[in-house]
């Protein structure tokens, strides 16, 4: 370097410089809003969401089961060629214990959180969502899980309209 | 395609919070980069810049905002962004301007000033994740990482104290940075496994911190290196990229496939054969412990699963057979995201051509590799560069 240069530029400054005001800054608030249109693909999926069910689509070219759902195949990149069911419990493929919430703000009670891999669609396919009925300790990779849905009056066309998914019960297997 | 070379580099302190503006932390490292490889910028041809999104510093069009800073007014110039892989990439972009005969001379700057948003920059990532399918679940980014660490993890069997190593292992190195955000020379596995639980399994002192800087290479063809008999470089000989699928909860996120991609490319331009016999040193992108062995393993100096073990015999120390983050890396010196450059690009530049003082491999290291990644866990970007 880094041992011919004798100055190494940036003056340091503290949370506190900026927010009590020691150092000269400016502030500025954003408002910004937006609405997104949900998509050929998203629109069916989320409609269905709404009803209790979740929905891919196949490729003939790869014979993939893709989940979510797509109107194109992003491996053959042509046209997806039909809507299919598949079923709403699988396996947990990995997951988090989060002590953060969306801000980086500190909680006590962590949220369980991960992927879970759908039964009926291609391996590995799969949503990122809540688990529950099950504790820190209990969750591992590889548990069989199963959707709890919201009530259909609560429902309101999102990946929300599952309220988190449990432990598949031995007789439901 | 013609020869280049990095003929000098430069960087800021990097700092959790530092009082210049983008631009000025711009054009103390641009200036740093010039003043090294002797030159002005009216030598300079091109000017690439490379930052990473807009919102962190609440300034859109932020290229254009800091290009006075970058040398880049009334040139060629052009910002380029691969997420955390721009702090690699940018030198790619650079490098095509100098091999295709474009340019002679080529300034390369990244900047990144993410103590702007208030309170915490992760609120500004949550707006990297699918508007449908993730967020509405309030996701924090923590979380995808957390979720590949320990399918990394579980898949290969991997102990947490084996990925600590990696957390003292770098913080230990950047000891001897002066740029250096995180060093510590007492940290122990201990005191990483004792920190506190952000998400499970990362752990406070597992992760890299949100940082500000700036850094900078000069980039030079063979014949103005030769003309202007400028001393100090060092050889891009390969450079590589590749991005995976947007759709990550398809994705088995236990082998970063995309960085092998742009493994094999790079070695193949740098035409390496054998890169485990090959390649002296690695700076690969490590924001997490654990990414410095699942790009280690990308970058096929390790098989799968294996990393953890090299790093617990040593090989990856300083003095050992493969020295990786020789810098501090990013779990070290600090991750200002695209600024990293001056720890990955920059660092092989300063080892390749004896300059790194106290951070010197002791033995002779003729090629190194830099990495970086970003996006949804999806980008790799190589540069394989020689003595």
């Amino acid at each position: 370097m880094t041992e011919r240069v004798e100055r190494w530029p940036g003056v340091e400054l503290s949370a506190s410089d900026l927010v009590e005001g020691k150092v000269t800054s400016t502030r500025f608030r954003p408002n910004a809003k937006y609405a997104w249109s949900a998509g050929e693909a998203m629109s069916r999926f989320l409609a269905e969401l709404q009803e209790g069910r979740l929905v891919a689509r196949t490729c003939d070219g790869c014979e993939r089961i893709l989940f979510p759902p797509r109107m194109f195949c992003e491996l053959c990149f042509r046209p997806t060629d039909a809507w299919t069911y598949v079923r709403d419990t699988g396996t947990i493929e990995t997951f988090s214990i989060s002590y953060l919430d969306k801000d980086a703000r500190r909680i006590a009670e962590p949220i369980l959180v991960g992927v879970v891999s759908l039964d009926g669609a291609s391996p590995r396919m799969g949503l990122m969502h809540y688990f529950g009925g099950m504790t820190k300790d209990e969750i591992r990779i590889g548990m069989r899980v199963k959707a709890v849905w919201r009530p259909p009056e609560e429902r309101r066309g999102s990946v929300l309209d599952i309220s988190y998914f449990r432990p598949l019960r031995e007789a439901e297997r | 395609m013609r020869k280049v070379g990095v003929v000098g580099a430069g960087m800021t302190l990097f700092r959790r919070r530092l009082q210049e503006t983008p631009k000025e932390l711009c054009y103390e490292a641009a200036k740093m980069a010039l003043d090294q490889a002797g030159l002005t910028l009216a030598d300079v041809d091109m000017v690439v810049s490379g930052s990473a999104p807009d919102a962190f510093e609440g300034i859109h069009m932020k290229g254009e905002y800091f290009l006075d800073g970058c040398g880049g007014y009334r040139k060629p110039y052009t910002r380029v962004f691969t997420g955390g892989g721009t702090g690699v990439f940018s030198t790619i972009a650079g490098w095509w301007h100098v091999a295709s005969g474009l340019a002679d001379v080529v300034l390369v700057v990244n900047e990144e000033k993410m103590s702007s948003c208030q309170p915490h920059p992760q609120s500004v990532f949550a707006h990297i994740w699918d508007p449908i399918l993730d967020r509405p679940l309030q996701p924090n980014l923590v979380w995808i990482f957390a979720m590949e660490m320990n399918r990394y993890m579980t898949v290969y069997g991997i102990r947490k104290e084996d990925i600590a190593r990696v957390a003292v292992k770098n913080k230990r190195n950047a000891v001897g940075h002066p740029c250096a955000q995180l060093p510590d020379p007492h940290i122990t596995i201990e005191d990483v496994l004792n920190s506190e639980v952000m998400a499970w399994p990362v752990q406070r002192l597992d992760i890299s911190p949100p940082s500000d800087g700036a850094a900078a290479v000069v980039i030079a063809s063979e014949d103005a290196i030769r003309k202007r008999k400028i001393r100090d470089r060092a050889w891009i000989s390969g450079v590589g990229w590749s991005i995976d699928s947007t759709m990550w909860t398809d994705r088995d996120l236990v082998f970063p496939e995309y960085v092998a991609r742009a493994a094999k490319m790079a070695y193949k331009v740098a035409k390496i054969s054998d890169p485990r016999r090959e390649i002296d040193f690695a700076e690969p992108y490590d924001p997490f412990d654990y990414k410095e062995l699942h790009h280690l393993e990308g970058l096929l100096l390790a098989d799968k699963g294996q990393a953890p073990v090299l790093t617990r015999e040593g090989v990856t120390e300083r003095d050992g057979d493969l020295p990786v983050c020789p810098s501090g890396g990013l779990m070290g010196v600090g991750n200002p995201i695209a600024a990293t450059l001056g720890i990955k690009v920059g660092e092989l530049f300063w080892q390749l051509t004896g300059q790194a003082g106290e951070r010197q491999i002791p033995h002779d290291v003729r090629t190194g590799v830099a990495q970086a990644w970003g996006d949804l866990m999806q980008y790799g970007c190589v540069v394989v560069m020689r003595a």
